[in-house]
């Protein structure tokens, strides 16, 4: 839509146009304020918990488990150097008690969401599959944070919105 | 032609006081949109809608994503 936007300014006179083509979705999952009716604090990215647990692929999980239970964590995402999320390692994984990798103890390409995701359909989201929280990363893969269940529906309940009729609660 | 552009470069242009445009419809641009932009959606871009712009600066346009 934006090139023929931007066609169509040139035709009408204008000599310096660009077109931002990722557009307000790039904006929003760069972490980037957006206005109006809808605005970022009503999306995933503004509750994101930055704190969370990060590890490399070649650590140990005993010393990356130790690692997350001092932080009061149950979950460590494995970033490579450019902080993209390779995988997740979630309770079971942590739990092992085999001298592996993170790598190998993780469970490779974690679904993530974006920071411009709406809070209510990542409420439900959770709550159907039954997730107490959920990376946000970057359209480029880097972790922005890690969305808590909890705090998605407390951030829901402050905003007054609400979920889809019918949706089961807690 | 125009120059496709990254999100840095939105950021230094907005900084030498570029001109930003929503091409989406009102509805969408009433729900969220960049700071600063102006809403002209593409079906009523025309002589009449971009008197509010000027001729002489950049302008820079966008909508939702890559569509």
């Amino acid at each position: 839509m934006s090139p023929r936007a931007a066609a169509r300014l040139e035709s009408l006179g204008f000599t310096k146009v660009y077109d931002y083509v990722a557009g307000k979705a790039d904006w929003g999952s760069s972490g980037l304020p957006l206005e109006g009716d809808d605005p970022s604090e009503h999306r995933a990215g503004a509750h994101a918990r930055t704190d969370a647990p990060i590890c490399r692929l070649g650590e140990r999980l005993a010393e990356v488990r130790v690692r997350v239970e001092q932080a009061g964590w149950d979950t460590c995402l494995v970033v490579d150097d450019c902080g993209v999320v390779l995988g997740r390692l979630g309770r079971s994984a942590l739990r092992r008690e085999e001298d592996v990798s993170a790598e190998e103890a993780m469970t490779p390409g974690p679904s993530t969401v974006r920071p411009s995701a709406r809070l209510e359909q990542m409420v439900e989201r959770m709550r159907d599959q039954n997730l107490t929280s959920l990376p946000v990363t970057m359209s480029d893969g880097r972790l922005v944070g890690v969305l808590l269940r909890k705090d998605a529906e407390a951030g829901l309940e402050r905003s007054g919105r609400r979920t889809k009729p019918g949706k089961r609660m807690g | 032609m125009s120059t496709p552009i990254d999100r840095n470069e939105v950021e230094r242009l907005l900084a030498e006081d570029a001109q930003l445009v929503e091409v989406l419809p009102a509805e969408e641009y009433a729900d969220e949109h960049l700071p600063r932009a102006i809403n002209i959606p593409l079906k009523e871009l025309g002589e009449e809608t971009t008197r509010q712009l000027d001729v002489r600066r950049p302008v820079i346009v966008y909508c939702y994503d890559y569509q």
